[in-house]
């Protein structure tokens, strides 16, 4: 077969089982893994862990695809879609868990398109509005850190697709925080300008920073992460009394709902649809 | 000579099958060269059973593989067929075959160096990373533009000596 066919080979008919680029009704991303729980695992808390973890995901991604047609340069708008993409597919993958192990066989759909700000657990970091590009990459800088020293740990979960999804993600999250990182000192070792809007972005994280809590104790390596980055940057980590409240506890602030109205809009006017 | 047991011999055939499908975003490729295909067997009952892994959790690209994969065996006169997704161990680019580097490098894309191993990859923030010789010209003189490009696995960069730009599949 020629370079030059495979493409229109790949546009050919299909069996009803694919819709790549096409559209909604993607199948079940654990196609085929084995479901079950694994003896001593409490399926309630490991159904609350997907959902958690994958709602700081969806509502990551978001955020993250907000930018695309406004990024600085094009590059960074391909950039940001990527990461975004990488952690849609984690949220895609830690709901089809959580529907598996809460024994109400919801799927990814039901999770990230029929629940209420009230039912999300994302941390509230991860809902702010994006704004400016500095603070866009200083939040990606502290929740892509965070989430990789979770992950680290959760490799060793006894519930292997969740151990799984997690090793995946560590490498993803590697490079998400590298890019974030680099950033960071560019812009803050930047000009005059870009180093002012790093303090702003700077001030703006840090009252949220003693909301990344997990159940390891992952703060040294966050911290190690974040101090390495703003000396390289000529930037200090302001200290901020931690806001009161919790998104793992429900509740969050003004923005998640505009948020999910625009996440949820299409689904919900057309619950039915496939396309 | 042809040796094996007609099982052996069916489940060699529905591999060789498998095995020849084009990955749908690097059609260069084959999914056994780009080591997502981990697995073909045969059951008892003639069911052929094969195992993808993803590259990344979010490549938009599995759907269609699964399918490609089902209707070739299908074609191949396989009537039962699964797909299994397999996510463990995660996907590495250290699976993409000597054959399959070869290829990429045709086609103008830099194959990846050796993924890291063992234990977290600390930040670092110095330019550490050895530079990827340009696959049109051979020259080390080249540059990244961009750590994401038109696909996760993807990086996009320029050679300061041919001046072509070029992708460059990623370690992971």
């Amino acid at each position: 077969m020629s370079d030059d066919h495979v493409y229109l080979t790949l546009a050919e008919g299909h069996e009803d089982d694919a819709r790549w680029a096409y559209g909604t009704g993607f199948e079940d991303p654990l196609h085929g893994v084995d479901t079950s729980v694994p003896e001593g695992v409490d399926a309630g808390e490991l159904a609350a862990a997907c959902v958690a973890l994958a709602d700081d995901a969806l509502v990551s991604a978001q955020r993250l695809a907000e930018w695309v047609t406004r990024a600085p340069e094009l590059e960074e708008e391909v950039a940001l879609a990527n990461i975004g993409l990488d952690l849609l597919g984690q949220a895609r993958l830690l709901y089809s868990r959580a529907g598996q192990a809460d024994g109400t066989g919801r799927d990814e759909d039901a999770y990230a398109y029929f629940r209420d700000a009230a039912d999300f657990r994302n941390v509230r970091l991860a809902e702010l509005p994006g704004g400016d590009f500095a603070f866009t990459v200083v939040r990606l800088l502290v929740l892509s850190s965070w989430r990789l020293a979770h992950f680290r740990r959760l490799q060793a979960h006894p519930d292997p697709v969740l151990a799984a999804v997690a090793a995946k993600g560590v490498k993803e999250l590697t490079y998400h925080r590298q890019y974030a990182a680099e950033w960071c000192v560019r812009l803050g070792d930047g000009t005059d300008e870009s180093h002012r809007r790093m303090r702003t972005a700077l001030d703006q994280v840090a009252p949220y920073l003693g909301e990344l809590h997990t159940a390891y104790d992952v703060r040294d390596e966050v911290a190690d992460d974040l101090r390495q980055v703003t000396e390289a940057a000529g930037l200090t980590l302001p200290v901020y009394r931690p806001l009161p409240g919790s998104g793992r506890a429900g509740e969050h602030t003004e923005h998640l709902a505009p948020l999910l109205t625009e996440l949820q809009g299409v689904a919900r006017a057309h619950p039915e649809a496939t396309w | 000579m042809v040796t094996g047991t007609p099982a052996l011999l069916d489940a060699r055939r529905a591999r060789q099958v498998a095995e020849q499908v084009p990955d749908p975003e690097l059609p260069m490729l084959t999914l056994a060269d780009l080591g997502v295909l981990r697995d073909v067997e045969v059951g008892a009952d003639g069911t052929v059973v094969a195992s993808l892994t993803p590259t990344y959790s979010g490549c938009p690209a599995m759907a269609e593989m699964r399918a490609d994969v089902a209707a070739r065996l299908r074609e191949a006169g396989y009537q039962r067929v699964e797909i299994r997704t397999v996510l463990d161990p995660p996907w590495t680019s250290d699976w993409i075959t000597e054959a399959g580097r070869l290829k990429l490098a045709e086609h103008g894309i830099a194959p990846p160096g050796p993924a890291p191993r063992g234990g977290p990859v600390p930040l670092v923030l110095s330019p550490t990373r050895p530079a990827v010789p340009c696959p049109r010209c051979g020259s080390a003189d080249t540059e990244e533009t961009s750590r994401f490009a038109a696909t996760s696995c993807k990086a996009l960069w320029r050679c300061r000596a041919c001046r072509e730009p070029f992708e460059y599949v990623k370690e992971i």
